[in-house]
């Protein structure tokens, strides 16, 4: 494997996760441990692969608090650790990390946290620095896929010297992108561990632990000072200096060479941001009387300057200051050449086309005449939608208005048509099942509509146990729906406690979610969500408050009624008492299922029995079911498969009133 | 072979599901081992599929560039769907763009559900055409299903790019790379999918130069 090949200077191409990595094992880290979170999975997904090889503990933990105090411990017996994350995650870490800042570290500890710009792949797009600045850790943010490397190495020797953990930030364009990077030596060099009798490590009393933190602090100043990471490249005097770090480097760069400016820009790249390099800056702010901020996400770059130059005016004279604050770069989403190259135009009067206008006209054009959205949705097979499709039959035919409260995973797309509009609340891991500890309490205030949370597997280990025992605890009355596809699918597959399986890939005892569950007193029952009928009668049974069946309500004007074996079920079966109620849908994740190449079933649709229009179902299989696997045949104005993306689940052929697309076992 | 332009900028697009990263990883390695500066950037980060994802290659012979392409600098579109193709022209593509199209549609939801209309392909490559210098076609998806798995279809395009010289894609270095990344038992097959593409262009240029 390439990233642990000990072959110094060959040049490889590697995701900026992978050079993070990288640079890690360059820098004899021992620990390394995260929960899964885009865009930061493949930096642990990338040392568990060489953990054995390279003699590492490498683990997934069960979320991100826990994975930053294994890492901790590691470096609190004198070896280098390693924690990786998402921004979101480190609200999860940060109860710790700002503990760990007041206690101080020993062995280098990093902690790297990819932010993701415009929430392409998470619910929010948070700037972690403030993070760094809260703490007053020190903070670097690499700008190329070579600096992630370096900078990673670096800062366990930072961390070391200033016993204290560093962050690192960075972001989706550092992160999920890749470049050519030159390797250095690895090390697997360490000392052996060992906890310190002498250096008790508590938080409390704060005050002296606070003050030793400052005079920390202190000292990173004068390093970030002289760091090589904070650099100038540009003329003597120019007419505008941009002031930039992380992935705003490289555009900065191309935009000035690209709008012939570069006699004209000074590009001020800030490596270490935290803290600031404060007579490193100071020296350009006197170099210029027009400065621009290009940087990720929020002006953190921009308060900090203008902070430093509010302290320093009186001998540094008058500045022009642009950026997020006064509207010259967008104050959300993501950086792109464009935002750059268009404030610089601005800032220097320049143009440049970057092609024939009319070109760009005729292509937009014929764009917006013939192409069709894409939205994202449910893979073809994929065990949520027939758990929204059941969800959206259940409630309908509870007749209720029950509504299903979400969180974080593939499922969070439930909200959108591919999960039927079904989810109605996103906020953070376990969110949905904390909420309907809340909603479950206001049936007393008159509150009549069923309370239904869904939750995945990874997620239910990660932060639904606590808002579950609460549940039982205080008597909330909901019902969760557990969606057990066993894998963290939307990170990559991640194994997790409920998988048998390691980061490593060794095996390990199943922590079996029913068994939680029941220790706890929960009602529990488990259905396959590809068998529609029973588990929209399981639902409705678990939602219900009376024997019998609600009044059928009927919106799409086909297939609700539940069958004469389910309507006695309804009938017969118990009332669940009140209280939290949880119905375990398992069903092994499409993707992972088709890397083993195993259809269920081979999928036809009898286009002599499809009624297409006339049938009376408002062609369910398509304009409602809307799975990628079928097609429209605009020609026949009949249903069809398509061959190269059905995965076999048969769950169409189950919803089909007609029944005329054909399941047979593959 | 010299690179026509630097940094020569690439841009491999299609739908989530396809395999687009993976192309641009193995297409990435294969010009990294050969001495160049490459950069790639990816739109993906949920794993789901069904979305249009496109990566950008940066090839230079000097310099790391940023892993976006500038607006209307893309010199050659690898496109894995019709109306990908055309969506990624209109912010990126300019009079000299050359394109390599894999005719195959793959419907969007809004066309499943009868909300949008998916255009006549002939019309697709048509005004790709006209957008483009150069424009080569293959249905790539329809070669992988005859060998047996429409998974191969990226690596059939691949081999379709190798053909067109207008990037130095050597073979043996191009096995070496998919050695390296893909587990033994996949090698003979994707390699038989490159020369699957790559005798297809070979065939349509020879037959009707564009």
């Amino acid at each position: 494997m390439t990233i642990a090949q000990n072959n110094p200077g060959r040049a490889v191409l590697l995701m900026g996760n992978e050079a993070i990595a990288r640079g890690a094992l360059e820098a004899g880290v021992k620990v390394c441990a995260a929960y899964p979170g885009n865009p930061s999975s493949e930096i642990i997904g990338t040392l568990a692969g060489v953990a054995d090889e390279m003699g590492l503990h490498v683990e997934w933990s069960v979320n991100e608090k826990v994975a930053l105090e294994v890492a901790a411990a590691a470096s609190l017996a004198g070896l280098r650790g390693l924690c990786a994350m998402k921004q979101n995650g480190l609200n999860v870490a940060s109860d710790f990390l700002l503990n760990l800042n007041l206690t101080g570290i020993r062995g280098g500890l990093v902690v790297v946290v990819a932010d993701d710009p415009a929430g392409v792949s998470s619910s929010n797009e948070e700037d972690s620095r403030i993070f760094a600045k809260l703490g007053d850790l020190p903070l670097l943010e690499p700008a190329t896929f070579q600096e992630a490397k370096e900078m990673t190495r670096e800062a366990f020797s930072l961390s070391e010297k200033l016993e204290l953990p560093v962050v690192i930030r960075s972001v989706t364009r550092v992160s999920h992108a890749r470049g050519n990077v030159a390797l250095d030596e690895l090390s697997q060099a360490g000392p052996k561990p060992g906890f310190d009798l002498s250096r008790p490590r508590c938080a409390f009393p704060a005050l002296p632990n606070h003050r030793v933190l400052h005079e920390k602090f202190q000292r990173a100043r004068e390093i970030s000072a002289g760091s090589s990471f904070n650099f100038y490249r540009g003329p003597d005097k120019p007419d505008l200096i941009v002031i930039t770090s992380g992935s705003g480097y490289l555009y900065s760069v191309e935009a000035a060479i690209n709008l012939k400016i570069e006699e004209r820009v000074g590009i001020l790249k800030i490596g270490m941001t935290w803290p600031l390099p404060e007579a490193f800056v100071l020296r350009y702010l006197r170099e210029a009387e027009n400065f621009l901020f290009i940087e990720e996400v929020d002006p953190f770059l921009e308060n900090n300057v203008k902070e430093l130059f509010a302290q320093n005016c009186f001998d540094i004279g008058v500045k022009r200051f642009h950026g997020k604050a006064n509207g010259m770069v967008p104050d959300v989403g993501e950086l792109n050449p464009e935002i750059v190259t268009a404030a610089m135009e601005n800032l220097l009067n320049v143009r440049q086309l970057s092609r024939p206008e009319d070109y760009g006209r005729v292509a937009r054009e014929a764009v917006g005449g013939l192409v069709p959205a894409r939205a994202l949705g449910f893979c073809a097979g994929c065990p949520h939608r027939a758990t929204y499709w059941a969800i959206k039959l259940a409630l309908a035919l509870d007749g209720r208005n029950g509504f299903v409260l979400g969180d974080i995973g593939c499922y969070s797309l439930g909200m959108g048509a591919s999960g039927f509009g079904q989810m109605k609340t996103l906020h953070a891991m376990g969110s949905g099942a904390g909420l309907a500890c809340g909603f479950g309490q206001l049936e007393r205030f008159g509150l009549e509509q069923p309370v239904v949370a869904v939750c995945g597997d990874s997620t239910f280990y990660h932060a639904a146990i606590p808002a579950l025992i609460n549940a039982r605890y205080n008597g909330a009355n909901f019902l969760l729906l557990l969606l057990d596809n066993n894998a963290t699918a939307m990170t990559g597959f991640q194994p997790h406690p409920g998988t048998g399986l390691t980061a490593t890939g060794d095996k390990t005892p199943v922590i079996d979610l029913r068994a939680i569950l029941e220790v706890f007193g929960a009602s529990v029952e488990v259905v396959d969500p590809f068998d529609v009928e029973s588990t929209v009668e399981t639902i409705l049974r678990m939602i219900r408050t009376e024997k019998g069946v609600h009044p059928v309500r009927n919106p799409n004007g086909c297939n609700l009624e539940l069958s004469e074996t389910s309507n006695q079920k309804m009938e017969k079966g118990e009332i669940i008492s009140n209280g939290v109620k949880v119905l375990i849908l398992r069903r092994e994740c499409a993707l992972v299922s088709a890397k083993r190449q195993k259809k269920l079933f081979r999928i036809e649709v009898d286009q002599e029995r499809c009624l297409g229009e006339a049938c009376g179902c408002n062609r369910l299989c398509t304009r409602i079911f809307k799975c990628p696997g079928l097609m429209w045949d605009r020609a026949a104005g009949k249903a069809r498969i398509d061959e190269a993306i059905c995965t076999g689940c048969g769950v169409c052929a189950e919803i089909c009133p007609a029944s005329a697309i054909r399941k047979e076992a593959a | 072979m010299f690179l026509p332009k630097d940094p020569f900028n690439v841009i491999i697009g299609g739908v989530g599901g396809q395999g687009n990263v993976l192309a641009s990883q193995i297409l990435g390695e294969t010009l990294v081992a050969q001495g160049y500066v490459i950069t790639i950037g990816e739109t993906y980060g949920a794993s789901q599929r069904g979305g249009s994802v496109m990566s950008h290659l940066r090839i230079s012979a000097k310099n790391p560039f940023s892993p976006l392409i500038p607006e209307g600098q893309g010199d050659l579109l690898v496109a894995l769907e019709p109306v990908e193709g055309l969506r990624i022209l209109a912010p990126y593509g300019n009079p000299k763009i050359m394109t390599l199209l894999n005719t195959r549609p793959i419907h969007p939801i809004e066309v499943i559900s009868g909300d949008a209309d998916y255009p006549e392909v002939s019309k697709v490559i048509a005004t790709i055409k006209e957008l483009s210098s150069r424009i080569w076609t293959l249905n790539a998806t329809e070669i992988a299903l005859e060998m047996g798995d429409p998974i191969f279809s990226n690596i059939v395009m691949l081999g379709a790019l190798s053909s067109i010289q207008v990037l130095p894609i050597d073979r043996k270095i191009f096995e070496s790379v998919i050695e390296e990344l893909l587990p033994s038992r996949a090698i003979e097959e994707n390699m038989s999918a490159f020369d699957r593409g790559r005798a297809e262009v070979e065939e349509i240029t020879k037959a009707k130069p564009v």
